[in-house]
């Protein structure tokens, strides 16, 4: 019996907590982990000797080919994200604060919509080089992306917004005295720059680099649409799923996670080394006033450019959404338009059923969240606990964890009857996805939750423990209302995400409860574009009014949530 | 109403111990403050009080009534917090009606109630406000409002005043003694400002290193400081490390280092000027105001020539250091034509009155 009875409260929110983690996060891991030490059912690590030895060359190459890749992503995010977060917080100019707001676009496009933007903008029958093709009446088409220039030119444009939107938050959180000082003691532009914002802006481009660097890893829906024969570790681990080859995706899969929980860690350590908070309050925007007109207007024009090129991607889904089926085959730009995509999708229940099954796996997935969300981070925030870091860890490791090997784990651990799953099968169910969309969304509620939970001062809670209100009239009446709006915009986000995700459905999905992303997919390999690009536009759609409302309504960024 | 006791407490967090052998009998009715430095145990034990602490050895009482562990919504008692803690999401109205709603008040009571305490409060016409709305001191207002509505057997303040400038501060001063005189609930008051403990309490106790040192009324507290802790803590003060020669019926022989030199201090033999029975190091207190400060020698005990080093106008009085023997004392002159002449550089005497130099224990090993 334990005598506080605080301490025994804490014990019993923590065990659903706890169990929810160790069955869906931790079991599944170790379980994948398990697999790939075993080979004809005997345990040995030849599975590893395998992957790391010079006869398996493509193994070794997809581990190279992903970190590469990576690298260049991180450095072409960096230099288009971080000199536009600058012009844009430090500059005014006409039309400033539409740009910035133009800016992150990217995200509202799901990743394999993006990807199916950029392949009929810039592919091999894209619009834009034919359009320059026929401008100017060239034989070919003067270029077409695919490979690793259509990965790295999808990745910089989706992931340069996390260099955008880091390096602007902590370029506004720069004391303007603090460079002040630095002009006052006799420090020109450019040492001013060098000696004191630069150094104070290195944690957030750090960090904003291995955040990249890690998205990039686990990039997913790029390399399987662009690749052509180009191999990402990512994409092996399907490779060798679809081909039966488990220890195989199991090895892939692990040595894959070791490189981006390392990520991880490594992130962590970096950002409590060193804390460059601000200790003055009330900082005020610091923007300079662009007076010389050539840079003004030079400026304005790079901005209408710079909004014309993100768009395109958004426009060009849109346009080919209206595309009936059938009536672009042969012509180099597609020649009837109507609404009739749209009306299928609402009217045939073969084309409905896609997104009728995504929504009602995302409710499903996303009202887990919720609830488990809200518990966890009540917990993790307000109530003190040993170990308390390693169920910290466990609620991060589906975030630092490729898409794609949750799926595995997701596979290894259900594909039998285990007590996790009520002594069900659950791969080649209904169940395993909504789990999957569940499971990867963990992190990003949980961590929207606490962000407003450690916002909420303690004493609230006990001034209305102090005027009699039970524990649970208080979270209630109390907690509950007033961290609403967060847990709210963080659970909506995790809804659209579970709509447009590929990664864990392409491993995970059965015919019957195929969601959006697989039928997109399917509709790409009959050409039927107009179908995959409504589904696409349904999705942006969403994604579109989940940021409006959590903009308007609740008053929070949730765009933010995402890096 | 209730009185509260508080029973060789202890307070530990880890192997940090917050508070220690703490007893206290707070009377019914009593305006008790709890007055120290940050980190000195007053605020962990007035959440021992509120029930957010359990603690680790020891006894509280209410009434006679153990309440050690009894949870903090069932002990009725009304809670002022540094922050006020309203609830961001709710009127002022619906914040002051809480505690009524979770007792299950009727809502024409409810109403009732609530509007007449927010008018006790002068808040009458801010019933709909969202509390972001209001201003500090409305805020504080509202917290009061909150705490007493409930009609709590205590009320326990957390440094109410900490977040308000200095004029609100004065006015919520004179609100919460006009409240506490109306109501008369028994209140703790948790402050580190000691003009708000003199002005305000009943009785003060004296928080150190989680240790109470003094308990007393405001004019004990500052008249009799039981060491040279409190005797700091608690307006200014000479304090100089001493050693006892003899003692006779009438006096005390104190020796005192000035500088290099030492001196010899009658000092009255009686329990106001010194309690026998402490053997540490003592130290020899005297206030500003006590000293005598003259212009020619005089006939008397106690009186040294020095110089003065530093003279402050301050309306009223005149705030002087005077050097003795290399050592500055404090001096503290009424404001009147006779001194105001005095200036730094000048020779003058003080005498330092053998009926108000007392010798106390000296606890913080500090010797000036």
């Amino acid at each position: 019996m334990i005598k506080n009875r605080d301490t025994r409260f804490t014990i019993l929110l923590l065990i659903p907590v706890l169990l929810v983690l160790v069955a869906y996060v931790l079991y599944p891991s170790i379980r994948t982990l398990l697999e790939s030490l075993k080979q004809d059912g005997s345990f040995t690590i030849s599975n590893y000797h395998e992957f790391f030895s010079q006869e398996s060359r493509t193994n070794l190459q997809a581990l190279w080919n992903s970190v590469y890749i990576s690298l260049l992503s991180v450095l072409l995010s960096a230099l288009i994200g971080i000199p536009l977060a600058f012009i844009f917080n430090r500059y005014d100019f006409p039309g400033r604060s539409f740009f910035s707001t133009a800016a992150i676009m990217p995200i509202v496009l799901p990743s394999l919509v993006g990807v199916m933007a950029f392949m009929f903008l810039y592919g091999e029958s894209g619009l834009v080089p034919n359009a320059i093709k026929d401008l100017f009446g060239l034989e070919k088409v003067p270029f077409k992306i695919g490979g690793i220039s259509g990965i790295l030119i999808v990745h910089a444009y989706t992931m340069y917004v996390y260099f955008y939107m880091t390096v602007s938050s902590a370029i506004n959180k720069i004391d303007p005295s603090l460079e002040e000082a630095a002009y006052n003691l006799g420090a020109n532009r450019f040492k001013v720059f060098w000696k004191v914002t630069f150094p104070l802006l290195t944690p957030a481009i750090v960090a904003a680099s291995l955040l990249v660097f890690m998205i990039s890893m686990a990039s997913f829906s790029a390399p399987f649409l662009l690749a052509g024969g180009f191999r990402v570790l990512s994409l092996q681990i399907y490779f060798s799923k679809i081909n039966g080859d488990m220890e195989i995706a199991a090895t892939q899969s692990v040595i894959l996670s070791v490189v981006s929980i390392s990520f991880l860690l490594f992130m962590r350590w970096y950002q409590n080394r060193k804390d460059y908070r601000m200790a003055s309050k009330g900082i005020g925007a610091h923007r300079s006033e662009v007076s010389n007109p050539v840079l003004k207007w030079l400026l304005v024009c790079v901005g209408v450019i710079g909004v014309i090129i993100l768009l395109l991607p958004h426009f060009t889904i849109l346009l080919l959404s209206l595309v009936p089926d059938g009536t672009w085959t042969w012509q180099t730009y597609p020649t009837v338009f109507n609404t009739e995509n749209y009306r299928l999708l609402f009217e045939d229940p073969n084309i409905f059923k896609p997104l009728r099954n995504s929504l009602v796996m995302s409710v499903i997935a996303t009202a887990g969240n919720l609830v488990f969300g809200v518990l966890a981070s009540y917990v993790l925030v307000k109530r003190r606990f040993v170990g308390k870091n390693f169920v910290d860890i466990l609620v991060m490791i589906p975030w630092a964890l490729p898409a794609t090997v949750i799926g595995m784990n997701l596979v290894f651990a259900f594909n039998e009857p285990s007590v996790f799953s009520f002594g069900q099968i659950l791969v080649g169910t209904f169940w395993i996805l909504p789990l999957a969309y569940f499971v990867r969304h963990i992190p990003l509620v949980v961590r929207s939750t606490n962000a407003v939970l450690e916002q909420l001062d303690d004493s609230i809670e006990e001034a209305s423990r102090s005027l009699g209100a039970k524990w649970f009239y208080t979270f209630r009446r109390v907690l509950l209302p007033i961290i609403m709006p967060g847990v709210l915009s963080g659970t909506l986000l995790a809804f659209v995400e579970s709509v447009g995700e590929f990664p864990t459905s392409v491993l995970l999905y059965t015919i019957s409860n195929r969601p959006i992303s697989i039928e997109i997919m399917n509709q790409l390999r009959m050409f039927n574009m107009g179908q995959a690009a409504a589904y696409g536009m349904i999705q942006i759609g969403l994604i579109a009014l989940v940021l409006f409302i959590s903009n308007k309504f609740f008053g929070v960024k949730a765009e933010r949530s995402l890096s | 109403m209730a009185s509260i006791t508080i029973d060789n407490v202890q307070k530990a967090f880890g192997k940090v111990i917050a508070v220690d052998q703490l007893n206290l009998d707070i009377k019914d009715g009593e305006f008790f403050t709890f007055l120290g430095p940050s980190g000195c145990g007053k605020t962990t034990t007035l959440r021992m009080i509120a029930g957010f602490y359990y603690p680790t050895k020891g006894v509280v009482r209410f009434n006679e009534k153990d309440m050690t562990r009894v949870p903090p919504e069932k002990r009725n008692t009304g809670m002022v917090f540094q922050n006020y803690a309203l609830f961001p999401h709710m009127t002022v109205f619906e914040n002051v009606a809480f505690g009524l709603k979770v007792r299950k008040v009727s809502s024409t009571e409810i109403k009732a109630r609530v509007e007449n305490i927010l008018s006790k409060v002068r808040l009458d016409q801010y019933a709909d406000r969202q509390v972001s709305q209001l201003s500090g001191g409305q805020q504080q207002r509202v917290a009061l409002a909150r705490a007493l509505v409930i009609e709590p057997e205590i009320l326990l303040l957390d440094e109410p005043l900490s977040n308000l400038d200095a004029k609100l501060r004065d006015e919520m001063r004179e609100e919460i003694l006009r409240l506490k005189n109306e109501f008369g609930i028994t209140t703790i008051y948790v402050t580190h400002d000691q003009a708000e403990a003199l002005s305000m309490s009943d009785r003060i106790a004296v928080f150190n290193f989680g240790v109470c040192h003094q308990v007393g009324t405001p004019l004990e507290i500052y008249n009799e400081p039981a060491n040279d802790f409190v005797a700091r803590f608690i307006g200014e003060i000479n304090l100089l490390p001493v050693t006892i020669k003899k003692t006779d019926d009438r006096h005390i022989y104190a020796e005192v280092s000035f500088g290099p030199e030492k001196k010899e201090l009658l000092v009255h033999n009686d329990p106001f000027n010194h309690k026998p029975g402490h053997d540490g190091p003592l130290s020899i207190s005297i206030r500003p105001e006590a000293i005598k400060i003259l212009l020619k020698p005089e006939e008397g005990a106690n009186i040294l020539s020095g110089k003065i080093e530093e003279v402050q106008f301050f309306g009223s009085h005149l705030y002087m250091e005077i050097n003795i023997g290399g050592q500055l004392l404090k001096a503290n002159v009424l404001n009147n034509v006779r001194t105001t002449t005095l200036e730094e550089g000048d020779d003058i005497y003080v005498q330092l009155p053998e009926n108000l130099l007392r010798i106390i224990p000296n606890v913080s090993g500090d010797a000036s």
